[in-house]
């Protein structure tokens, strides 16, 4: 080749790009691997989406009917993928309503990516139409947040965004981006960030920390693991199974700790908090030593603090070090990633068995199946319960389907019922209870995870909440099995007004539209069953179809969900009925 | 127990983060007694030295909450003996009072405090201390009618020889093995 020639490639081999902050956003969105945003577009986000019409080869933009869906959508994808899920929204009216997701993304530590526009910076603080102060609003509910005021900030700001989301203990960002921003030039060049001198995602473990974890667990004669959901975020499932099969402790998980073991592995004895199992609730006040694995002592879990656990010894494994002391003391804390100190500790545990400790927990059940569990997916009575419908959904998708449930009693009964073999195959609004979260957090479940089944438990309460998506589900054509739990009745509610204030049934009872209808005028296929012998037919008609389906199943008014541990109680005064 | 802790809270110098370190002194409804800020010692990082009463294990909690914020460097928390500390208050008196008698200036004089500044209208008095002795002095100053009186938030200097984030730092630079750098 020519010297002149070769000069002149290397030359534009250094040029960079110029483009439009816009497409600049596009292709750092790229860049770290995204194909899919959820997202619903308005005037201050209008160059970018405009960008994106160029794009649609690469970037699949699904259009949901609120940007509150767009966020629960986001988060459903990010929870079966473990990717940074993305959404879109314009200023004022949109950036708000993705409140209600991001705070949610927040408590649960789900990584979010998720871009607003904003008016122009010019205009900045004069309260222009669709201004708000994003910034301000969203400063306690994200990881970071940062305002955008200049196109070449682009690049850099994107990949600070998805390293801050991801990494450590993961979160929502939000990034606002003035209109001149996504319409001004930037020289592109991307560079994926890993890291930033005031933040440390992974604290470092002290050695001793393992050791002292291994003398109390092997001194123990009655361990008991509680696993949250730090181990499906970490990846540590396998770390964790092997750290069981050593060691033969119980493990109890949390509502967000589900399916990072089996269902039926020997040593998983069920759900904690509120409305747990029996045994793992009344043996965290007999355990000598307590292991908590990525999990955070929520309220919901702990009951009473000051009546919680005191006899045991507690390890407490955690990325984050606010969390360590912050609800429960810990004896012995083990910062890091579950994923490092999980075969760390491993190494140096003894070999055990715990036959006669296991036999405890196996009592228990024995009374939890007989007092309640039978009665709840074997009734007797005329009327559906909640427990068969979710059986039944769980066994006609092998036990292997991905649950994902809105919040109230149909939540509770699903996490309690639903089988799982894999893990990442629960999302659900934990830390929030977000009504409304789970129609879109499904369909954004079903894009993530397009090979397995995913089937949302609903509540005709929290179905009305974000309704709309039905018609996101009918563009997308995703294959979701919606299974509405019609009790009319704000049912979670109204088991409190009938247990603590005396069947005062103020504003709980639902005069609900005809579902099958909306579904029909949504044209996604549908069936409704009001007796048990059309069930099993209906499950099956809504596991064979090839398709969104949508099975409403009208289940006793007024069914109560056991046991339960009564809000400011002790895990001990657990109720069976 | 309650009792008074300073708190120096280095971080980026990012806007909005006054209201991020608020913020989660509000959330657990700790008063805020007093605060300065101000660029640190080292170039780039904004320093916020913070008053307020409360007990050990709530600001140990609040001192994980200030961390864990992305453009947090690092939190020390002190409690008074641990320190120096000094505000600086100012009085506003009538210079017909001072005028009048020689009490103001006997005054100035036992506390260490210095005129500023004397106009026919007015003279303005400066004194460094501690919160009680500014006050004392107050109280003093005001039988004679004091028209303005301010002091400032506390600046704290601790009692080590070198300043505890530059420690931090320089282990931050070992064991990321990077240059400090920002990305932007
Ligand atoms: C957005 C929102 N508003 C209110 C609540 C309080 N809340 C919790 S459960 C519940 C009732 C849910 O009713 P439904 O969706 O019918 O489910 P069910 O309990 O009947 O199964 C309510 C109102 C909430 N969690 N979220
Ligand atoms: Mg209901």
């Amino acid at each position: 080749m020519e010297p002149q020639s070769q000069l002149l490639m290397e030359k534009k081999k250094n040029e960079k790009e110029i483009l439009s902050g816009s497409e600049a956003l596009l292709r750092s969105l790229l860049c770290e691997g995204v194909d899919l945003i959820f997202g619903y577009p308005g005037g201050a986000i209008m160059p970018v989406y405009d960008a994106l019409y160029d794009y649609q080869d690469k970037i699949y933009h699904v259009l949901t009917r609120h940007e509150q869906g767009a966020v629960h959508a986001a988060q459903g994808y990010a929870r079966v993928t473990g990717k940074v899920g993305v959404a879109f929204a314009t200023s004022g009216p949109g950036a708000t309503n993705t409140v209600t997701g991001i705070a949610d993304a927040m408590l649960d530590s789900t990584p979010l990516v998720v871009i607003t526009g904003q008016v122009s910076s010019s205009l900045l603080g004069t309260d222009a139409f669709q201004e708000i102060d994003v910034i301000g609003i969203t400063q306690p509910i994200t990881k970071w947040n940062y305002l955008v005021k200049n196109a070449e900030e682009i690049p850099a700001v994107i990949a600070k965004a998805f390293y801050i989301a991801a990494t450590g203990r993961p979160g929502p960002v939000v990034i606002d981006i003035t209109k001149d921003a996504q319409f001004g030039k930037v020289a592109f060049e991307y560079k994926k960030n890993n890291y930033i001198r005031s933040y440390t995602p992974i604290p470092a473990t002290k050695p001793e920390s393992i050791h002292d974890a291994a003398d109390l667990i092997n001194a123990a004669k009655k361990p008991l693991v509680l696993v949250g959901q730090g181990v499906i975020l970490g990846h540590a499932e396998e770390e964790l199974k092997a750290f069981l099969d050593k060691t033969g402790i119980p493990a109890a998980w949390t509502l967000l700790g589900l399916s990072a073991m089996a269902t039926d592995y020997h040593l998983n004895v069920g759900m904690l908090g509120m409305h747990g199992n029996y045994g793992p609730n009344l043996k965290t006040n007999e355990c000598d030593v307590l292991i908590a694995i990525g999990m955070r002592f929520d309220d919901r879990v702990t009951g009473d603090v000051s009546r919680y656990a005191k006899q045991a010894k507690i390890i407490h494994m955690e990325i984050d070090a606010a969390e360590i002391n912050k609800n429960i003391k810990a004896d012995v804390p083990v910062l890091g990633s579950v994923k490092d100190t999980l075969p760390a500790l491993t190494k140096v545990v003894k070999e055990n068995k715990h036959p006669e400790w296991m036999a405890e927990f196996k009592a228990c059940d024995k009374i939890e199946i007989e007092k309640v569990i039978d009665k709840d997916i074997f009734p007797t009575q005329n009327g559906l319960s909640m427990g068969e419908v979710v059986h039944k959904v769980s066994k006609a998708f092998n036990d292997d389907a991905i649950l994902v449930t809105d919040v109230g009693q149909h939540q509770m009964v699903a996490s309690r019922y639903f089988n799982f073999k894999q893990t990442r195959s629960n999302v659900t609004s934990g830390g929030l209870g977000t009504m409304g979260f789970g129609l879109p957090a499904a369909l954004g479940a079903k894009l993530g995870a397009p090979d397995r089944e995913v089937c949302v438990f609903i509540g005709d309460g929290g179905f009305q909440m974000t309704i709309q998506e039905l018609g996101t589900i009918f563009q997308t054509k995703a294959k979701v099995k919606i299974i509405i739990l019609n009790n009319n009745f704000l049912g979670m509610v109204r088991q409190w007004q009938e247990l603590f204030f005396d069947r005062r049934y103020a504003s709980t009872e639902l005069v609900n539209p005809d579902f099958q209808m909306i579904t029909k005028g949504y044209g996604i296929e549908c069936a409704m069953v009001q007796s048990r012998d059309e069930l099993d037919g209906a499950i099956q008609s809504m596991a064979n179809h090839d398709g969104p389906f949508l099975l409403e199943v009208k289940v006793e008014k007024e069914g109560n969900v056991f046991p339960m541990v009564p809000a400011g109680c002790s895990v001990s005064d657990i109720r069976l009925e | 127990m309650q009792q008074e802790f300073t708190l120096t809270i280095f971080s980026e110098n990012h806007v909005g983060l006054l209201n991020q370190i608020t913020t989660a002194f509000t959330r657990r409804s700790i008063n805020i007694e007093s605060l300065n800020t101000s660029e640190s010692a080292l170039e780039g990082i904004h320093k916020f030295t913070i008053v307020v009463y409360s007990t050990r294990e709530q600001i140990e909690k609040l001192k994980g909450q200030l961390e864990k914020k992305i453009d947090v460097l690092k939190v020390f928390v002190f409690t008074s003996d641990e320190i120096i500390h000094q505000e600086l208050a100012l009085y506003k008196v009538p210079t017909a009072a001072l005028l009048s008698g020689n009490e103001i200036e006997q005054l100035v004089r036992t506390y260490g405090a210095r005129i500023m500044e004397v106009t026919p209208d007015y003279t303005v008095i400066q004194k460094t201390g501690h919160k009680s002795e500014t006050q004392e002095l107050f109280v003093k100053l005001d039988k004679y009618g004091v028209l303005q009186f301010i002091r400032s938030g506390r600046v704290a200097i601790t009692k080590v020889r070198e300043e505890l984030l530059e420690k931090y730092l320089k282990k931050l630079r070992i064991d990321n093995k990077i240059k400090d750098i920002e990305t932007f």
